[in-house]
């Protein structure tokens, strides 16, 4: 199982930077959501992975999974939904004002580095 | 404590003027005088204890852990100071007053002036020096303002400009001394550093530290090298002039070579850097003073003269050149504040200040003409006036002192500066007051002030004509107990007094005196010499200086700061890997750890297949925005699912609840963005960006995997669980660290969540200006829309289920304490239970019945928790201690009753309000985009509505 989120872990952590490392806002933004993911995951397994050991304390129950972990995540995916809808708007906003989603710095109106070839 | 007042009067004093210039010019220059006076007040009530030799101290502790304590201590030096400051400070007040038009705006004036008047007290009056060093840096701010004060004259802005460039960077060396100094001693309490001058002398680093803090003096006290930036001030209004420049901050750079005398003195370092520099100073600053035609220009130069007198007499290093030095300062403060007071009158009087259009001005002002002969003679360094004595002695000091081991160097420079001394000064008596007018056509016909535009002056000239008659009586005991306190010691045999005899000074006084006037009749013929000899052009330098620095600095920000996300992005991705890499190459032991791992089971393992496919998916599709962001939702869906698997009920609550959210706003988002990303990046970059990602997806993944395999040894967990019953009174832990343990950090994210919101407030209410406003104007809505926008079906069926949702959102909240839930996963879900409303029925109708203001919410979330923590108070415990009760009610039963509840409700405030707020908003850009009215009705078409026309319908 440790072995599954791992690999989860690093296979989200490469398709979100690279689609941040794309030149337009909208892959950027999904990039960040599937980084968001891995980095949550990251933190909750901070605390070990356990199986039907919620911290919600039972009479007669002593073995807890880690509750700090989750309390950090629960706050950070929150705030992480509050990030990425002020970067949606920010990029509505900049496209409104540009003409255009890119985020490569080229000036507005300048073909992409490839010519927008497909 | 008065001590403090008097430091803070006039920081506090700084809001009258503002607020009384609503009452006139007079009620606004009286209450900004009656500040000063009271604080000068104060410090004449402690005057005659401190040149009794009494030292005053106060403390109090600001960051003990970095030495910096707000401490002041008034002893002689500090006393001369502060008086002049706030004295002179009075004078200037009432001056201004009267010199400002109508259309200055004098409250702004005023508050400068006192906020720059703090700063000046604080200096000479701080016993920390981080804390001198924070006043210090605040009159290089407030100076800023008072010099740039006509912001409509270039002059003003750029001498300003190379004002604070100046003394700031001055400023900044200085900071470095400082803190090598008390490196060195181990404190930063002056009074201890005054104390230790064997062991700063003895220091290797006593050089780089002397040099660093004369740098800062240099500076602010305009000597050469530094000298080009005062005469540039004089673009300032001349009350700023009269007060900054010649009374009290360009003495500060004075002030604190004499504050440090003790400690850096005496040295052959200190004597060849500062009395060289002074000297120099001295004698070029009066050589330029006789060629300037303006009158500010030339008081400006010979001020700058003059202090260099008073920085070499420092700079001799022993006791006596010590109180000439002190004694100088006195007298140059009364001569040259009532001079450039003086210069003010005339340029107000006549409209210019052109020496070569003056001359028979004493017959048309008599009182300010006056004024202005009996100072300028003093600055000539005449007989019976005060400068005449000081400067005696600065040439008796002169005569005795050897200079690389020369004798004559010194005192024959002394003559030659005092000789151009005398020459500017008669300049100024014989080209401006007497003789014939040369110029009939002045601006303005010339005569006296106003009253309150002489008095000033004329009570510093009463000084000037007193202490020059009675020096030993009016100014001993002051120049006795500041000498004393710079000298810190025992102070030699002197005599204040306006004859000594034939001595050599007295020689070198006649030949200067002699030398002076003949050179003032031969000033056509000097003018004309010098006129073609090319003098260097300090402000050209300076600006052609600044020109490189910008031009450097931009060439590096942009080479660096090209504007492209993606090359910040990368090399901040690249970065982090590589500070991985280090750390793994410095230990590279990578091995998996011995815990025990868990079992795979099939549903686990189908779950991570489809995450992987989807993941990869989203990658290799990403050109087609729809479709990624529904293979996202599956991510996030399987995420939620995961967490329920490895006990994290709550967490998957959350991440579900947020999923749908999340959805519904980027399908909101691209609605308006375009709905595909095009081909445009090379192969190569691609390459780049996949072998930096999967290097990234490595480090995470292998760094995770290290940790999982791993137990975890003393986390604090445990006590969270040990107590979440007993101290938080709930069973759901995550739930008790959210509100309890850890509520303080709830409590900023909550706030961060607020500020998001109202940041994507602002982003849209702006969107109906510039050229947002017109491309969404211009919009053409590309996809063939549903012709019934607002199914029927989907209506009544979000109204039924509403109170169903809400009661689910209640439920959650209530129960969260205990059970999975709480305000996160209770705001969420109400809030997707109020969008389903606003998406089935339309913005328009479900707004309107609504009536809920979202930013209210939001702020009364944030106050609700706030005041849960606050009433902790009340029981006189920390902030956000919780307590919790059982109570007893019918039919209900016990139950339990935890103030963390109104944390609580506190966090479901804002998040409702948070979503509700970005995703209002975000349709509101929408329903522009779209070019569609906010619907009233609920149903496009509503069967229960009366059948009004069928025949148009038809």
């Amino acid at each position: 199982m440790e072995f599954l989120v791992a690999s989860s872990i690093g296979l989200l952590t490469t398709c979100g930077t690279y689609l941040l490392l794309r030149g337009r806002t909208f892959p950027a933004v999904i990039g960040l959501a599937l980084l968001s993911y891995a980095v949550n995951v990251f933190l909750f397994a901070m605390g070990r992975l356990t199986i039907n050991m919620p911290p919600i304390l039972r009479d007669g129950v002593t073995e807890y999974t880690d509750p700090l972990p989750q309390a950090l995540v629960l706050t950070a995916i929150v705030i992480s939904f509050g990030m990425t809808a002020l970067i949606v708007v920010l990029a509505i906003r900049a496209y409104l004002e540009i003409g255009n989603d890119h985020v490569d710095g080229r000036p507005v109106g300048e073909p992409s580095e490839a010519g927008d070839k497909n | 404590m008065s001590l403090t007042l008097i430091v803070l009067l006039p920081f506090i004093g700084a809001v009258l003027p503002a607020i009384m210039i609503r009452a006139g010019r007079n009620a606004c220059a009286t209450a900004t005088g009656s500040v000063t006076l009271l604080a000068l007040i104060l410090l004449m009530a402690k005057a005659p204890a401190v040149i009794a030799g009494e030292v005053f101290q106060v403390s109090y502790n600001w960051l003990p852990e970095l030495g910096l304590n707000v401490t002041f201590f008034l002893d002689g030096l500090g006393l001369l100071f502060a008086t002049l400051i706030l004295g002179i400070g009075l004078l200037i007040i009432i001056y201004a007053r009267f010199y400002l038009s109508k259309d200055d705006p004098m409250g702004r004036f005023y508050v400068f002036l006192l906020l720059f008047q703090g700063a000046m007290v604080g200096i000479v009056l701080s016993d920390n020096i981080l804390l001198l060093l924070i006043f210090w840096e605040l009159t290089s701010l407030s100076s800023f303002l008072l010099i740039g004060y006509w912001k409509h004259l270039p002059a003003g802005r750029q001498g300003a400009r190379m004002a604070l460039a100046v003394t700031g960077a001055g400023g900044l060396a200085m900071i470095a001394g400082m803190l090598i100094l008390g490196d060195i001693v181990g404190s930063y309490d002056l009074t201890v550093i005054l104390q230790n001058a064997d062991l700063i002398q003895a220091s290797p680093m006593y050089l780089p530290a002397l040099i660093l803090i004369l740098l800062g003096c240099f500076t602010k006290s305009a000597q050469f090298p530094f000298h080009f930036w005062l005469p540039h001030a004089m673009a300032a209004p001349t009350p700023v002039s009269a007060y900054l420049h010649s009374a009290t901050m360009v003495k500060a750079g004075i002030f604190l070579m004499a504050r440090m005398w003790p400690v850096l003195s005496g040295t052959p370092e200190w004597f060849y850097i500062v009395a060289t520099a002074g000297l120099v100073t001295m004698v070029l600053g009066a050589w330029i003073a006789i060629f300037k035609h303006d009158l500010k220009g030339l008081l400006a130069f010979s001020t700058v003269s003059h202090l260099g007198l008073v920085t070499m007499l420092l700079g001799f290093g022993t006791p006596m050149a010590a109180v000439a030095g002190v004694f100088h300062i006195i007298n140059h403060a009364t001569f040259k504040a009532a001079l450039f007071m003086t210069a003010g009158i005339i340029d107000h009087e006549t409209g210019t200040r052109d020496i070569r259009r003056f001359g028979g001005l004493l017959n048309l002002m008599p009182i300010a003409g006056t004024i202005g002969i009996i100072t300028a003679a003093s600055m000539a360094g005449v007989i019976p006036f005060n400068g005449f004595i000081s400067k005696e002695m600065m040439l008796e000091e002169a005569w005795h002192t050897m200079w690389l081991d020369q004798n004559w160097v010194l005192p024959l420079l002394a003559t030659v500066g005092a000789l151009f001394s005398v020459a500017y000064s008669f300049r100024f008596i014989f080209h401006v007051w007497l003789g014939k007018p040369r110029d009939e056509n002045l601006p303005h016909h010339p005569h006296d002030p106003p009253f309150g535009m002489w008095a000033p002056p004329a009570l510093l000239t009463i000084l000037v004509v007193l202490i020059g008659l009675f020096p030993a009586t009016i100014a001993g005991p002051l120049v006795a107990a500041t000498a004393g306190a710079v000298t810190g010691g025992e102070l030699p045999e002197y005599h204040l007094s306006l004859w000594h005899g034939l001595t050599p000074a007295l020689g070198m006084s006649v030949i200067a005196l002699i030398g002076g006037s003949l050179l003032l009749m031969r000033h056509g013929g000097l003018m004309s010499a010098t006129a073609n000899l090319s003098r260097p052009d300090a402000k050209a330098m300076f600006d052609c200086g600044i020109a490189k620095a910008v031009a450097v600095s931009r060439l590096v920000s942009d080479n660096l700061h090209n504007g492209s996300l993606q090359r910040y992005l990368a090399i901040m991705v690249i970065g982090a890997i590589g500070i991985g890499l280090s750390g793994f190459y410095a230990k590279p032991d990578f091995q998996s750890g011995t815990r025990e791992l868990l079992e795979v089971s099939p549903p686990a393992a189908i779950g991570w297949l489809l995450l992987m496919v989807t993941c990869v998916a989203s990658v290799f599709l990403h050109h087609n925005r729809l479709l990624t962001l529904l293979l996202v939702g599956v991510v996030g869906l399987i995420v939620s699912l995961g967490f329920i698997y490895l006990s994290a009920p709550d967490l998957a609550l959350t991440q579900i609840s947020v999923e749908v959210v999340t959805v519904i706003l980027m399908l909101l988002a691209l609605n308006i963005l375009p709905k595909e990303t095009p081909k445009e990046s090379l192969p190569g970059r691609k390459m780049r960006d996949g072998i930096v990602s999967i290097a990234a997806g490595l480090g995470v993944g292998g760094a995770i995997w290290a940790i999982m395999t791993r137990d975890l040894p003393n986390s604090i967990s445990s006590y969270h669980l040990a107590n979440s019953k007993i101290e938080g009174g709930g069973t759901n832990v995550v739930n008790v660290i959210l509100v309890d343990f850890r509520g303080f950090d709830t409590f900023g994210e909550i706030i961060v969540l607020g500020i998001a919101a109202l940041s994507i407030f602002a982003l849209v209410e702006t969107v109906t200006k510039g050229d947002a406003a017109r491309r969404l104007a211009d919009w053409v809505v590309e996809r063939r829309r549903s012709p019934n926008r607002h199914p029927m079906m989907m209506v009544v069926a979000t109204r039924v289920m509403l109170p169903l949702s809400l009661m689910v959102g209640v439920y959650i909240f209530l129960r969260g304490h205990n059970e999975p839930g709480g305000g996160f996963i209770a705001g969420l879900v109400v809030s997707v239970a109020l969008i389903m409303q606003y998406m089935a029925s339309g913005f328009g109708w479900a707004q309107n019945r609504m009536k809920v203001n979202y930013h209210g919410m939001i702020g009364l979330g944030v106050i609700a928790a706030a005041i849960t923590g606050a009433s902790a108070w009340v029981a006189g415990l920390p902030f956000l201690t919780s307590g919790f009760t059982h109570v007893h009610l019918p039919i209900v039963g016990e139950f339990e009753l935890a103030s963390a509840m109104g944390f609580d409700l506190g966090v479901f405030l804002t998040v409702v309000g948070a979503v509700m707020l970005a995703l209002a908003k975000l349709s509101q850009i929408e329903r522009m985009a779209e070019h569609v009215d906010i619907n009233a009705e609920p149903m496009d078409h509503d069967p229960s509505a009366p059948v009004a026309t069928p025949e148009k319908e038809a």
